[in-house]
């Protein structure tokens, strides 16, 4: 009997974590400038659950609230990579990369410099 | 025995996910160089590219993915880094050294940032008046600091108060909402002065709303709101010193001193101190041109941050000393005051105020936040205008309790909450006593929505239950839809409510002899009813690039229709009628702004103004008095950066053109007395020129009205001012023609 109950409790140590209404999390999301983080913030929010989303250019971490039971990581990461932004373990697919704007494609170091040097804003 | 069965059934629980993953795996190591020195590559990301499948580095920069003959490309990436692309033909470990990016040339960004920033984004039409912004004409005071912002008139002073009064989209302060901090501060008994209360030097940045603004700080706003946020202990620099004197012998001196008491509490002392006992009569009417005038203003703000509890918290406490003396040259208050052996006005004023505000936000659910605020002051002026007199004692209480939070997610806002006003005027004009106190109870709710694409919109509606304006619902409605790039189109529409201090709002009315008189009797406030309006207004704002700088065009119409109003009746010129609006009164204004980058540093801002207001009069419909039908607006701004960048040259000039204005019918008046029926137009210019010698030490240089245009004759019978026909308002241009002025800036940190 002891031991199930441990068993038990040691399971409900992992579900406990699953209840959390305002969940917190940071995501890593690559992108290069403004249009990327309302295309990456947009996209986040729209995942049903997703409370507060707010992406960094400097950082690119992307800090999300949602509601733990009914969402994850996983399908916002998801819905992030559906509109071609890089996360960390689902990468965009190379036809949703091609549909953002030619002065966001985050994965081009000459993109990137640009953005670096304020050619591009 | 217990112990280890229990550790072997958490081993199994911990290590079952790991089992999963029983194949090949690729490993390597990944290797910064940091002064010259190869060091590990903490948290880089390791992936086979067009897959979802990699890792991260580890503290010692290793990593593992898992490894298959058909995947050959990994991908080594990191911010700050030149990312790789490496070609993988066998499981043998990698070692790589990513190139940091920071080794190109480094190109520093110097974007110019406006001095005055509009939003694209938000759904009311509020533009924020930066601190650059106020420090392009040495304002002393809260009321010179509009003098470069095209949206708020600011009216020639009188000679006798002295003070300049400001106007949005055509309509006077009283139905405008000041606040210090979102807590409503110009109203009442301070109405009239109340702007220069408040020193230059103490106000951070100032954001004007045009149009009925939000519900959140009361239902009082009609025509616009202004804020202005005041310095803060933990910004503020440790020392500040600000040093003008003007050509007219005015002098100014503002001190601030800021320091860090604790960990959490920051404390602030503020001091200004103006003086002007020079008089100065450059027209010959033997009045003097401007009050000879002394103040002293002291500020302490406490300030409480504690981010972990995520808790703000201000607590201010101000008291402020103003006289000021007027009227003929050969005045002397101690043998004259209340006689008619000569003209003359004294404003004596003592406030004393405390505000406390508090703030949490959530710091787990930073949507989610609760503001309380407490503010309460004493008022007390004691004034004369020639034989009247005129005493007020205002006392005030203000509480607003505020719950910032979402629906669902962020794109859906709302604030609600609850507040309670007190306000205890105790009043004596001429020879009556008024004495009334004023409450309300209300409630409000706001919701926000923005749809991150191309439209937001706020919303709100307030319960309030005012022991004289009864039980009321105001509405309020703005909304921003982006059609194209760099566009706002923007509509509001709002209702406000407030009670005319008839007397207060109007005092300069008293230096004249001019009979008052209340036409009404039936009503709650000095008989009269209270003051209700609808603000409607559209907006469209523009921004474009003009040979590749930047640019941007703003239309604006907002028309205010009032459904009662206490009109301010002085189109006879023997008598000041108060009474309810029986028809209509609106203000419709029109104002068309232009901002452009013409150069490096070269900044030119240009508006044209239009305004109709009308009201119908007992006389019948007449435009209001004293109100150009049209304004043009310009300013040139230019910063020149020397060699060296932190010490630029600024120039700054701003002309201000009026059309005619109505004067109110002088047609009862004898010959020699009456005036036309529209004064000539006006046209001002001033320049400043500012050296920055270093980020500690700057010096001014300006002149105010250069041309040096005069209102010849702006009081009325000045040589009898004991007969029926004297009457100083009749004011339509500058009075003390050009005015120089320098002054320092001294900054410690």
């Amino acid at each position: 009997m002891k031991q199930i109950i441990t068993i038990l409790a040691l399971c409900m140590l992992n579900f406990s974590f699953a209840q959390d209404k305002n969940a917190r999390a940071t995501l890593e999301v690559d992108g290069v400038c403004g249009m990327c983080k309302e295309r990456i913030e947009k996209a986040a929010i729209k995942t049903k659950g997703v409370k507060s989303a707010v992406w960094s250019i400097d950082t690119h971490e992307l800090d999300l609230i949602y509601d733990a039971r009914k969402t994850n990581t996983d399908s916002i990461s998801k819905n992030v990579a559906a509109v071609g932004h890089d996360t960390k373990f689902i990468l965009a697919t190379e036809e949703a990369y091609l549909s953002v704007d030619a002065c966001c494609r985050y994965r081009d170091d000459q993109v990137v410099k640009d953005h670096e040097s304020g050619d591009v804003k | 025995m217990k112990y280890t069965y229990r550790i072997n059934i958490l081993v199994l629980l911990f290590a079952l996910p790991l089992f999963a993953q029983a194949q090949e795996s690729l490993t390597g190591v990944i290797i910064e160089v940091l002064e010259g020195k190869e060091v590990p590559l903490i948290g880089a990301n390791v992936y086979w590219l067009d897959t979802s499948i990699g890792t991260i580095t580890d503290e010692n920069g290793k990593f593992s993915v898992p490894y298959s003959k058909e995947r050959k490309q990994l991908v080594i990436s990191f911010i700050g880094f030149e990312t790789e692309t490496l070609k993988v033909n066998s499981n043998k470990p990698i070692r790589q050294v990513l190139k940091s990016t920071s080794n190109l040339d480094e190109v520093t960004l110097s974007a110019e940032k406006q001095t005055t920033t509009k939003s694209y984004l938000k759904a009311a039409n509020t533009f924020t008046v930066t601190n650059d912004e106020l420090l392009k004409a040495a304002c002393c005071n809260l009321s010179e600091s509009f003098e470069t912002n095209p949206s708020i008139d600011v009216n020639f002073a009188d000679a006798v108060t002295g003070t300049r009064q400001i106007k949005m989209l055509g309509l006077t302060s009283p139905y405008i909402l000041i606040t210090t901090e979102n807590i409503p501060a110009i109203r009442g008994a301070s109405q009239a002065y109340g702007l220069s209360f408040i020193p230059g030097t103490w106000v951070e940045s100032i954001q004007i709303t045009k149009g009925a603004g939000s519900v959140v700080n009361g239902f009082e706003s009609i025509t616009g709101q202004i804020n202005a946020e005041l310095v803060k202990p933990t910004k503020d620099h440790n020392f500040f010193l600000n040093l003008y004197a003007a050509s007219s012998e005015r002098l100014e001196l503002n001190t601030h001193f800021n320091t860090q008491v604790s960990d959490k509490w920051s404390t602030g002392i503020y001091l200004h101190g103006n003086t002007h006992q020079k008089k100065h009569d450059v027209n010959d009417d033997g009045f003097m041109d401007m009050p000879l005038y002394n103040q002293i203003n002291v500020m302490n703000r406490w300030q409480y941050t504690n981010p972990e509890k995520g808790i703000v918290s201000f607590i201010n406490l101000r008291y402020l000393n103003d006289g000021k003396q007027s009227g003929q040259l050969d005045f002397n208050p101690d043998t004259d005051k209340l006689t008619t052996n000569a003209w003359g006005s004294e404003i004596d004023t003592e406030r004393i105020e405390g505000s406390f505000k508090l703030g949490y936000v959530n710091p787990e659910i930073p949507y989610q936040s609760l503001g309380f605020q407490m503010a309460y002051s004493h008022h007390q002026q004691n004034s004369y205008f020639g034989l009247r007199i005129y005493d007020i004692k205002h006392e005030s209480f203000y509480s607003n309790l505020i719950y910032n939070s979402i629906i669902s997610d962020s794109r859906h806002k709302i604030k609600t909450g609850a507040n309670f006003t007190y306000d205890h005027y105790d009043e004596f004009v001429q020879t009556i006593d008024y004495e009334r106190n004023d409450n309300s109870v209300g409630g409000f709710f706001e919701y926000a929505f923005d749809n991150l694409d191309n439209f937001t919109m706020t919303a709100g509606l307030r319960a309030d239950l005012h022991n004289r304006l009864g039980f009321f619902i105001t509405p309020r409605l703005h909304m921003r839809y982006t059609p194209w790039e760099k566009a706002a189109l923007r509509a509001s529409v709002g209702r406000g409510k407030r009670i005319a201090n008839i007397f207060a709002e109007n005092q300069s009315l008293f230096a004249s002899s001019r009979q008052i008189n209340i036409l009404n009797s039936g009503g709650q406030i000095y008989g009269l009813d209270p003051e209700i309006a609808w603000n409607y207004g559209v907006s469209y704002l523009q921004g474009f690039n003009l040979f590749g700088r930047k640019a941007d065009i703003t239309l604006d119409f907002y028309r205010t229709a009032f459904e009662n109003q206490v009109v301010v009746d002085w189109e006879n010129p023997y008598e000041i009628n108060f009474y309810n609006l029986d028809g209509q009164s609106f203000s419709n204004s029109f104002q068309f702004e232009l901002n452009v980058n013409i150069a490096e540093g070269l900044d030119l801002r240009a508006a044209y103004k239009y305004y109709d207001i009308q009201t119908d009069y007992n006389v019948g419909k007449r435009t209001k008095p004293l109100v150009p039908k049209h304004r043009i607006f310009a300013n040139l701004g230019y910063e020149l950066l020397g060699k060296n960048k932190l010490a630029p040259w600024k120039f700054d000039a701003t002309y201000n053109w009026l059309s005619e204005q109505r004067y109110p019918d002088t047609s009862l008046s004898p010959d020699q007395y009456q005036l036309d029926e529209f004064s000539p137009t006006v046209g001002t210019l001033n320049v400043q020129v500012t050296k920055v010698f270093s980020p500690k030490f700057e010096v001014y240089l300006g002149g105010e009205n250069v041309t040096n245009v005069r209102q010849p004759n702006p009081i009325v019978s000045p040589e009898d001012p004991f007969g029926a026909n004297f009457d100083t308002n009749f004011v339509y241009g500058p009075i003390f023609g050009s005015m120089y002025y320098t002054g320092l800036r001294f900054k410690l940190d």
